[in-house]
Formats: structure tokens, sequence, C-alpha cells
């Protein structure tokens, strides 16, 4: 007995320790870029603008503040409403595309992608154009301005769409059909099967979704400043403190307090993960949607309406960039789009975007999916697991500014070792990739978490080192969400401004910034037309991926097929 | 062979890096929130007098320019800041952050142009200042008349139809606040603005926006920048751009050499030529009122009164050492109920 055990254990442990030491290295690199930047942001939070120490003075200045209470009130309301809209918009279209045999799914699927391929500036121009007070759709709003709540909420639902579609359509695209035959074999209908079966099955995605959205919308200033009109939110306070006041103490309070909702996220994470059991065993057969005519025909007509909303808001920006002068001379004209003329760097800094997009997806795509894998596969310790994966979640709930400013804070410090990454490409990689870590490693480990752990128990039993099994059975597995977190990263980084804007140096000015500045001069239809430019980009790049993952799908996911 | 493709690659890195150092034109770093269409042409011309140099531009708007330039106190990458608000170099010269330089030019500029010290640490190159932007179009619609006064925009008729920037937010908003406070006098200033709140549909947080807003027809008249104005008509809006006539409150572009630069004779070169009434013809291709004596041109569409507009006795001083006051008193009126009603 012991002499069988015995070398089992060992070459566990010997993996194991590898494992560790990864995790280990892991958590170092999140802490130099996630949990040291911010700890300066903490550090000027209790500083004033005279670098005189102050304690907690600015933290009881923030709370004194008449306006907070309303401050803190939006928010909330924004958030909330916002993510209910678009938790069910979204689970919907992800129920559509994963569990219905409706046709077009593909088409769809790339059309939901949308507002992800556009700088968050573009639904700012296209809501003012339909809803403005100029805008053609805006008795719909029936006296109601769009500048304001409604503005905040229509602008963050198509913000958020594609980040909440990504969790859900992976966490609903693998399920046990032998749970379903059994189900339906002992009666239960349609509607019980859903409740009793795919809900509680998709769960952990719902979770992640919901809190997903929500910390966005908390922490994003984009709509609001474009569209928000007075309406105060907690995100817009920042902005005011540090743009508008070169404030940093007060702006750092604000940040802070905006970490709170990435607390909450991470209890919410824990109790789902918690809960979550496997769905796909060693043993499972691959679900495939059965033809429910009516069902496909509702899901059909819904994905329309979702997806002719997205593809109007980016049909108007398009229009907006093919005008000569909104609303008054609506002559056809290409002249926008000779926008180096009106851009000193005008092309250079299109070829800037396509190298840090580029890059952030492979360096992005490495680091999540390991550093996903080791959190939730590896034999480590669950206090190391459970820090890191609250790391992994704190990045949500940086606004982009206060990113930007920590980097600059830690990084450009002359007592700083890695010093020397201030004002290179590298900066702007390692600023993006962390900005957009949380969802990427919430897709990854959504994906990871529905293998049966059974794959390394036999890896480790038929004495299969560790790594054979994660490129072997793990990667293929994982391959579709691993391909949606690299074109994450690349449609994300080309859009990306908050945090880019405070780092970029004269040599990497980054085409979303040259929109941003386009747009800052009164260049409207030139920003629009560089937009359209990105869109475009993204969108040839998410064709690509579509077809590499449905060529390397025939390689590796006929398993999920019968 | 890992080891040899390695070393490889480094040597063609470093390769590749002496070949730059060696380039023989200086870099110089130059921060700036000069509008995107200034910065060729500016450039162009320092470089024709200046082949030695090279200008690298950082550009970004008046807030989040200072704002970097702050935050980089700790180690600045910036060797020149030329194009900033005068406002803002205020600050960063209050937090030491500035050289004092005495360019070849001082001589020739105004006296409310450049900071008092004899090695002032920013001298001005143009001013900017609020203006009304109004819309003909819409306001025809809406049978409005056209203002052309501060009093006159605070009237009833034009409830819920004026945008302008949150001074909190924006540089533009405060120096049209600390203007009225300055024209007007502290108590009846606060209850101009407790009047003119009615009006106001909204309050945006860029100080162009307003304009831009009015020029699109979204709201008929924008509180916002002459310059903007001028330049969205030209490209077409049907807009007035009016200069209230109790006087307007303004600022400056200015320049000013980054304490700490590793480029001090290239900045001091930059700094010399943006004094130069050379330079001023330049400003004054797209601003009227240059800091360098005897330099006048209006662009196409600008006001044609704006050297008389500008208030006379701008206390910049005062302005920057009550902001936060003022401020405070500005969001305790107008932020806590500016809800939509």
């Amino acid at each position: 007995m012991t002499a069988n055990a015995l070398p089992l254990r060992m070459k566990r442990t010997g993996d194991a320790l590898a494992l560790d030491g990864a995790l280990v290295l892991l958590g170092l690199f999140l802490a130099v870029f996630i949990v040291l930047p911010l700890a300066m942001v903490a550090l000027y939070s209790v500083y004033d603008r005279n670098d005189a120490f102050v304690g907690l003075a600015n933290y009881a200045a923030f709370l004194d503040t008449p306006s907070l209470a309303h401050s803190i009130g939006n928010s909330l309301t924004m958030a909330l409403v916002s993510t209910a809209i678009t938790t069910v918009l979204a689970f919907t279209y992800a129920f559509a595309i994963t569990r219905t045999a409706m046709p077009g799914k593909g088409v769809f699927k790339a059309l939901a992608q949308i507002p992800i391929l556009a700088p968050s500036l573009l639904p700012g121009i296209s809501l003012v154009y339909l809803f403005g007070n100029q805008g053609p759709l805006r008795v719909l709003l029936m006296g109601e301005s769009i500048y304001g709540p409604i503005g905040i909420v229509l602008g963050e639902v198509f913000y958020t769409f594609p980040h909440a579609l990504m969790i859900l359509t992976v966490a609903l695209s693998t399920a046990d059909a032998r749970l379903y035959e059994a189900a339906e074999s002992l009666g239960a209908g349609p509607l019980r099967r859903f409740f009793t079966i795919t809900l509680p099955g998709a769960r952990y995605g719902l979770i992640s979704a919901v809190f997903v959205v929500f910390t966005l919308v908390i922490t994003d200033f984009g709509v609001p400043k474009v569209v928000g009109g007075q309406y105060n939110v907690l995100a817009t306070d920042v902005y005011k403190q540090v743009v508008g006041q070169q404030n940093f103490g007060m702006g750092a309070v604000v940040g802070m307090v905006l970490l709170l909702p990435a607390v909450l996220a991470f209890a919410a994470d824990w109790i789902g993960q918690r809960k979550q059991t496997a769905l796909l065993s060693a043993r499972s057969v691959p679900y495939v949607p059965p033809r429910r005519p009516w069902c496909d025909r509702v899901m059909f007509a819904l994905c329309v309406v979702i997806a002719a909303l997205l593809v109007g808001i980016l049909g108007t920006a398009a229009f907006a960039s093919l005008i000569r002068y909104w609303p008054y001379d609506l002559t056809p004209t290409l002249a926008h789009y000779a926008f180096a003329e009106v851009d000193e760097t005008g092309w250079r800094s299109y070829g800037n975007s396509l190298i840090l997009a580029g890059l952030t997806a492979v360096a992005g795509t490495l680091i999540v999916f390991a550093g996903a894998y080791l959190v939730e596969r590896g034999p480590a310790h669950t206090g190391i697991k459970a820090a890191v994966r609250l790391l992994a979640i704190v990045p949500l709930a940086v606004p982009g500014m206060v990113l930007g400013l920590a980097y600059i804070f830690f990084f450009n410090h002359p007592g700083n070792p890695l010093n020397a990454l201030y004002g290179t490409m590298g900066i702007l990689v390692l600023a993006t990739v962390v900005h957009f870590y949380t969802v990427s490693h919430l897709t990854a480990a959504t994906a990871l978490k529905q293998l049966d752990a059974e794959f390394e128990s036999v890896s480790a039993s038929l004495k299969v080192p560790v790594w054979r099994t994660f490129f072997r059975v793990t990667v293929p597995l994982c391959l579709p969400a691993i391909l949606d977190i690299a074109l994450y990263f690349f449609v994300n980084a080309m859009t990306t401004v908050s945090a880019v804007v405070f780092l970029y140096a004269p040599d990497t000015k980054t085409a979303s910034v040259a929109v941003l500045n386009m747009d800052d001069a009164g260049e409207i239809a030139g920003a629009a037309a560089m937009a359209m430019m990105i869109v475009i980009t993204s969108a040839a790049v998410r064709l690509l991926h579509t077809g590499l993952s449905h060529g390397l799908s025939q390689r590796t996911q006929t398993w999920r097929k019968r | 062979m890992t080891v040899r493709l390695v070393i490889a690659a480094a040597a063609s890195a470093a390769a590749v890096l002496a070949a730059a150092s060696a380039d023989a034109a200086t870099k110089l770093t130059v921060y700036t929130a000069l509008e995107p269409e200034q910065l060729a042409p500016y450039k162009k011309a320092f470089e024709a007098d200046n082949p030695d140099i090279t200008i690298q531009w950082v550009r970004d708007s008046t807030g989040v320019v200072t704002a970097k330039l702050l935050a980089e106190k700790a180690n600045p990458q910036a060797d020149v800041v030329w194009g900033l608000a005068a406002s803002s170099l205020m600050i960063l010269d209050q937090q030491g952050m500035l050289d004092g330089y005495a360019p070849a030019g001082l001589a020739g500029i105004k006296p409310q142009f450049r900071d008092a010290k004899d090695q002032p640490t920013w001298v001005g190159m143009d001013a900017w200042m609020a203006a009304l932007c109004f819309n003909t179009v819409e306001a025809a619609k809406k049978n409005l008349p056209k203002p052309e006064s501060w009093a006159d925009l605070a009237k009833p008729v034009y409830k819920g139809q004026v945008v302008m920037p949150n001074p909190a937010s924006s540089g533009t908003g405060f120096l049209a606040v600390s203007g009225w406070l300055q024209i007007m006098g502290e108590k009846p200033a606060w209850e101009y603005m407790d009047t003119l709140h009615d009006n106001i549909a909204v309050y945006t947080h860029s100080g162009s926006k307003p304009c831009k807003m009015a020029a699109a027809g979204e709201y008929p008249i924008g509180l916002s920048i002459e310059y903007t104005g001028a330049q969205q008509k030209t490209k077409g809006a049907p807009i007035d751009v009016i200069l209230a006539k109790e006087g307007t409150g303004w600022d400056m572009e200015a320049t000013a050499i980054v304490k700490g630069t590793k480029n001090p004779d290239a900045a001091r070169k930059l700094a010399d030529w943006a004094s130069t009434t050379k330079a001023a013809a330049l400003y004054t291709q797209y601003y009227a009122v240059a800091a360098v004596t005897g330099v006048t041109n209006y662009p196409a569409n600008y006001p044609a009164n704006a050297e008389a507009a500008m208030l006379k006795t701008n206390d910049f001083a005062w302005a920057a050492s009550h902001r936060d006051a003022i401020l405070a008193e500005w969001s305790k009126r107008y932020n806590a109920k500016s809800e939509p009603k």
C-alpha cells in the first residue's frame, strides 16, 4: 500500500511546488502592478495639495461635502438600473446564442461586440445625435432630456453589454446533456428545466456578470462626462477633483471610496464560487440545443431587436463621420477621414495603437490564463488563492484615471527601480493589461471552473506531469475562452483612453487619444471618423478571431458535439 | 542557440539606441494644451529657426496636462510648457516646479502678460476669454433676442436655454465665475449666479463644449471660449460670438521652463523664440490679443471688440488664492440642487 502510494505523492509534491512558485510569481506581478501603485494613491489621500500630511482631513472634507449624498445616491441608482437592464438583455442574448437552434448565431455573436469595438466617445456622439435636442428620436424621451440619468443609463447599457455577454456566453456554453435528458425523462417541462438546470448552472457567471457591470458603471466617467449633464456621480467627482482642480488628495479619497464595490464583488465571487460545482465532468455528454420552433423564433426576434439597437448606434456615428456639418449641412463628404490634417500625429498614433493592442493581447492572455489556471486548478493553499483572487478583482474598481495617476506616482518616482519603464510602450501595455484584467480573469476562471478536477487527478495518478496535462487537456478545452480573452484585450487596447491619456509619451500617442483630442478641438466628425477606423480595425481582428476559433474548434472542440 | 539569439537581439537593440542618440538634433519634450491644429505650424516655425532642436509634443486638455505635470513632480518629464493657461502655470509655480528665466524679448511683453518676478517663471503668449456662442437659427425658432450683456443672460426669457461649463471641472467655467465676482463684487455676483442658475440647462465638464453644443443647435446659447466660437463659425455653424458688454473674465496661454530639464539650453531657446514678434504673429493667426506689444490681428469670425472687452484689472493672484473657497461656495449653491427638475 505505502510502497504504491509513495511515488505518486512525491510526483504531486514536485508539481505542487512548481505551481506554488508560479503562483507566488503571479502574486508578485499583481503586487507590483496593482497593489503598490494603489498604495501610492492611498498615500496621496492623506496629504494636501502642498504635500503636508493631513491625516484623514481629506476624508472628513469629503464626507462633509453637501453634494456627496447626491453623488452616492446617483451612482448607486445608475449602477443598479444599468445592471438590471444589461444583465437581463445579455442573459437573453447569451441564452439565444448558446441554447437555441435559431439561425444566424455567428452573426449575432459578432454584432454584440460592436460596443466594445468603439471608443467610449462614440456612443456619446451617437446618443446626442439620436436623442439630443436636434435628434430625430427625441420624441421617444417624452420631453425628458438625454443629458442626465436617461443618457447615462442608455450609454452604460451599451458600454457594458459585451462585457456581461462575454462572461454569460462562457457560462452558458458548457452544459451536461445528461442532466437535461434525465430531467426530461422525469417529466420536467422546459420552464422547470430552465430554472432547475440552466439557471443554477450559470449562477457563477451571472453573479460575476452582475458585479462586473455594477462596478464598471460605478467607476466609468466617460459616459456621465459626455451625457450626464449636471447629474453628479462619484466618477465625475473624481474628474472634477483631479482634472478640474488638480486636487490629487481629494481625488484619491473618492478613488479609495470607489474600491468598495470591488470588495463587495470579491465577497460575492467568493460565495458564488464556493457553491459552483463542475458542470463538465470527465464523463459529461455535451449539450446540443434541440430545435424548438417557438422558442427559437422568439429568441431570434429579441436578438434582432437588441442587435438593431447596437448597429443603430454605430451607424449613427458612421453617419456623423460622413456628413459635412451636423445638423445644418447634411451633404455627404469623405473630408473628415483626412484626419491626419487635423491631428498632428495622424497615422503614427494609429500605428502605435496597433502595436499596443497586439502586445496587450499576447501578454495579457498569457498572464491572465496562466494566473486563472493557478488559482482555479493549482494545489496551493486556499489563503494564497483567495488573496490572488481578490487582487484580480481590484483593477475593475479602479477608474482608469486613478490607475493612470497611480502609475505616474509609482513608476515615475526616481527611487523606483522600474523607473525606466515610464514613458515607454511597455508601461502602456502593462497599464492596459491591468486595467482589463478582471473581466478576462473571470472569463478564464469561469471556463476553468467548468472542467472537472478529475482531469488533474487522473493525470497525476497516471504520472503525467502537470504541464503536459495543462497543454494537452486544459488549454485545448479552454481554447474558445482563451481566444475570447485575447480578442477582448486587443479591442480594449484599441479603444482605451482614461489611463493611457496620463501615460503616453510623444512617441507612444495612441489613436484613441487622437479621437479624444479631435473631439476636444471641436472636430466631432473627425473624431467620429477616427473612431470608425478603430471600429473597422477591431472588427477585422474580430473576423480573424472567428475564423481562427472556427478552424481550431474543428480540431479541439469536437468533443462538445455528439 | 537561444543564448546567441538573445545576444544578437540585444546587440542590435543597442545599435539602434546608439544610432538614435547619435542623432544630431536635441529632442525637446514640450507639454501643451494648444489646439491640435496649432501644433504643426508652431513646431514648423520654431524648428525652421532652430534646426538643431526637435519638438516632441505631449498635448491634452488644460486640466489633464496640468494634472500630468503635477503628478510627475517627483521626476519631471517635460522640458518646456508651451501653451498652457497661466492660471495652471501659477499652480506649478507655487509648487516650485518652474525655472525663472527672462527671455530675450521680455521687454516687449505687456506688463499684465508676464509673471512679475525679474526672472519670470512664466511669460504669456496670447489671451483667451469667456464668450457667448449664440445660435441664430435656433434662437429664431424660439424667438429669443440676442443677449448683449451678462445681465441679459440672466433674464427669464432664456430659462433652460443656456449651457455653461462647471467651474469645478473647467478653467473656462472658473474664469467666467471669477470674472463676475471681480466685475460685480462678491455679493451681487452670487445673486446674479442664483438667477442665472435658473436659465442653465446643462453644466458641462469641458470649457469648449457649450459652444460646440450651441453650434450644433443642442441649446441656443453656450457660455464658452471666444476662440472656439470663431472656429465653429468658420466651419459653418450659424452662431454669433458675443463678448458681454460689462467686460469678461480672461486667461492667457503662456510659456514656462520646467525645473530640472535635461536640455536647459534648448529650453531657453524655445522660451526666447516664444516671446518674439514672429511668434506673436503666429499666435494671432488664432487669437486676437497677443502678449507682445503692437501685434494684433483679428482672425476670421473673431469678435471685433476682444481687447476692449477684457476685464481691465484681472487679478489672477486673487482668483488663484480664492479658488477653493469660490468653488466650495459654487458647489454648495448649485451642485446639490442642480438635479434635473
